[in-house]
């Protein structure tokens, strides 16, 4: 077919464009690096700094955003409301664990200080993230992929607002762990506790969603209905239960997120999951939607990249308060992903079966 | 009282009349063939037996009693299994993954073990890429899994959807054979193909679908020497 003079200057406009922008990033990544290595301002254990702060962030990024590549991959739809689902595990253990802290159980028992505020927010977190399915997602299915992605937002304003009603507009304070004050000297590098802990606390649940995704017949059957909802029926599996058990354990793991966020961060209200919910969406995407392993992988880079990127390039391009804009690094990664490689770093091309 | 009994479904797709009022009757130990051209509602049949589709109207007894009260996941536990169109193998599963799948439906694992042991002596292509991802089979080696992962239920009827499908006529002919070994350990079987030569050269009865309704029905060797389906469907003059 052939096309039109205009619409080659379009073409040639548009590529044109993003080509532009690809320089523009590289660009300012490049000269900020120049800038900011030449001052030499930071001494190589504060960029370890970074880089451990980043991995610990990057590591509850990473759980989160398992959430929403499950339910991608096995509705593909975008579960809006799970960053809200994060703040419910965050809160359900903030009871628990203020109350684990004033009996002076957690400074007895510190491990079961830590563990038992964990499993009792990823209870909390799978049996909220259960009844939105059922409620807001459920009677939905097989209508237009707008339909249920609202319903979605309405589901995270509904969380968010209903907390708000429940417990105020307030931040509470989230009590610390005694044990996990101060720093371990690691190589000679000393590393905050927490920050070691609540990375190693990530991992370890990623491990074991992982086993179960790989290796247990609920997880094989999670990847099969992925896969053709009909073709896993015919199977004898029984698709709802499985759906409702993905978005139990994707919510599972942000429920725990809750916890190890709150840790680092201290304090919780009814918006904390906001913005961690659209750092672990882009981490979700960055790895590819619908990719395990990629949303560990995505969650990690991009922890990393917020945290050395202020200092790394925006600093050196004289920005003053560089860590002012380290969300934006968040969002425009979004933007460039979806611009340049919607598949993600891990993911296939999306195909119109994915899309 | 016959094994299953398909009396007269009517199925929709939405405003879509697909299926008119057919009646399909199986006899335990048979081949039975459903034979008909493209869009003739063969697929559709076959969605409506498993329950992926329910009827309007009409009723489905297998075993003395209705289907239409259990949703399709249930229906395989009543001994039903499917091999659907274009195999519908899981790609990013492993062969052994898909056959585990398969025997979703058993509660105990050295069922599962035994059944994909049979398998494997039924297809020993998929031994050998048996930690294969199944999207990287060739297409003669996805129907043996689609296949064998229906057997891995172990069906006493077994449904399945042209696998001949796109096949290279050797392996068509592999494919029937290993139809009538499964169809000699007591499974009987509702064949629905194009290939109508080869399915009434191992059916004992046919049916012949065309938009939606049964317009004959008879013995596979009557049908293989009934003019008007030599003609439409057997490619002879
Ligand atoms: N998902 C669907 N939506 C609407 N119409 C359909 C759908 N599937 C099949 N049909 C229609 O139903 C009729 C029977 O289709 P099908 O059972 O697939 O035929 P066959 O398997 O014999 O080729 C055809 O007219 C087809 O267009
Ligand atoms: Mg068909």
């Amino acid at each position: 077919m052939r096309t039109s003079f205009g619409e080659r200057m379009l073409d040639l406009i548009v590529s044109g464009f993003l080509w532009g922008i690809r320089i523009l990033i590289v660009s300012v990544i490049v000269i900020g690096t120049i800038g900011t290595l030449r001052t030499g301002q930071y001494t190589s254990e504060q960029w370890i700094d970074f880089v451990v702060f980043g991995v610990a962030q990057g590591s509850i990024y990473a759980l989160i955003a398992l959430g929403y590549t499950m339910v991608y991959g096995i509705l593909r739809m975008i579960n809006f409301a799970h960053g809200d689902i994060f703040m419910t595990g965050a809160f359900g253990a903030y009871f628990i664990a203020t109350w684990l802290t004033n009996t002076g159980f957690v400074d007895a028992n510190p491990v079961l200080g830590l563990l038992i505020p964990i499993l009792f927010a990823m209870g909390i977190a799978a049996a909220i993230a259960m009844l939105v399915e059922r409620i807001a997602y459920r009677p939905l299915r097989g209508a237009p992929r707008l339909v249920p992605l609202i319903s979605a937002i309405g589901a995270s304003f509904f969380l968010e607002y209903a907390f708000r009603g429940f417990f105020g507009p307030g931040k509470y304070a989230y009590p610390p762990i005694k044990a996990l004050e101060g720093s371990w000297e690691i190589f000679g590098i000393g590393i905050l506790k927490v920050q070691i802990v609540v990375t190693i606390a990530a991992f370890i649940m990623m491990a074991i969603l992982y086993f179960i995704v790989m290796f247990t017949k609920v997880g094989k059957a999670m990847r099969a209905v992925s896969e053709n909802k009909d073709t896993a029926a015919l199977m004898g599996i029984d698709v709802n239960r499985i759906i409702v058990s993905t978005f139990a354990l994707g919510a599972a793991m942000a429920g725990a997120a809750g916890v190890l966020f709150s840790l680092v961060y201290r304090q919780i209200d009814f918006f904390m999951g906001f913005t961690p919910g659209i750092k672990a969406f882009t981490a979700a995407v960055l790895g590819g939607i619908g990719n395990i392993p990629g949303a560990m992988v995505g969650g990690l880079v991009l922890g990393v990249f917020e945290s050395i990127g202020p200092s790394l390039f925006l600093e050196g391009l004289g920005i003053t308060r560089p860590y002012q804009l380290k969300d934006a690094i968040a969002y425009t990664m979004l933007v460039m992903i979806l611009l340049f490689r919607p598949s993600g770093i891990l993911g296939e091309r999306l195909t119109t079966k994915k899309a | 009282m016959s094994m299953l009994t398909v009396e007269n479904a009517h199925t929709y797709y939405g405003n879509i009349h697909a299926l008119k009022g057919i009646n399909i009757t199986i006899e335990k130990g048979e081949i039975v063939t459903l034979i008909g051209g493209n869009g003739a509602g063969k697929t559709t049949t076959l969605r409506t037996i498993s329950g992926l589709l329910k009827p309007r109207e009409g009723d489905i007894t297998y075993e003395d009693e209705s289907l239409l009260k259990y949703k399709a996941h249930e229906i395989v536990y009543k001994g039903i299994s499917m091999v659907p169109e274009g195999r519908g193998v899981f790609a990013r599963l492993t062969v052994t993954e898909n056959l585990e799948m398969g025997a979703y439906s058993l509660s105990n694992k050295q069922d599962m073990g035994n059944n994909m042991e049979r398998v494997f002596n039924l297809f020993p292509r998929l031994k050998e890429r048996r930690s294969q991802l199944a999207g990287t089979l060739s297409g003669g080696e996805q129907q043996m899994l689609a296949t064998g992962r229906a057997l891995m239920a172990d069906p006493r009827l077994l449904l399945m959807d042209e696998p001949s499908m796109g096949l290279a006529p050797v392996l068509v002919e592999l494919i029937f054979e290993t139809i009538e070994q499964i169809n000699k350990t007591g499974v009987t079987i509702l064949l629905v193909e194009q290939n109508a030569l080869m399915a009434l050269s191992i059916a004992h009865r046919g049916y012949v679908l065309q938009t939606g309704e049964i317009v004959i029905s008879d013995t596979a060797q009557n049908l293989k020497d009934n003019p008007t389906v030599q003609k439409a469907y057997l490619g002879m003059e």
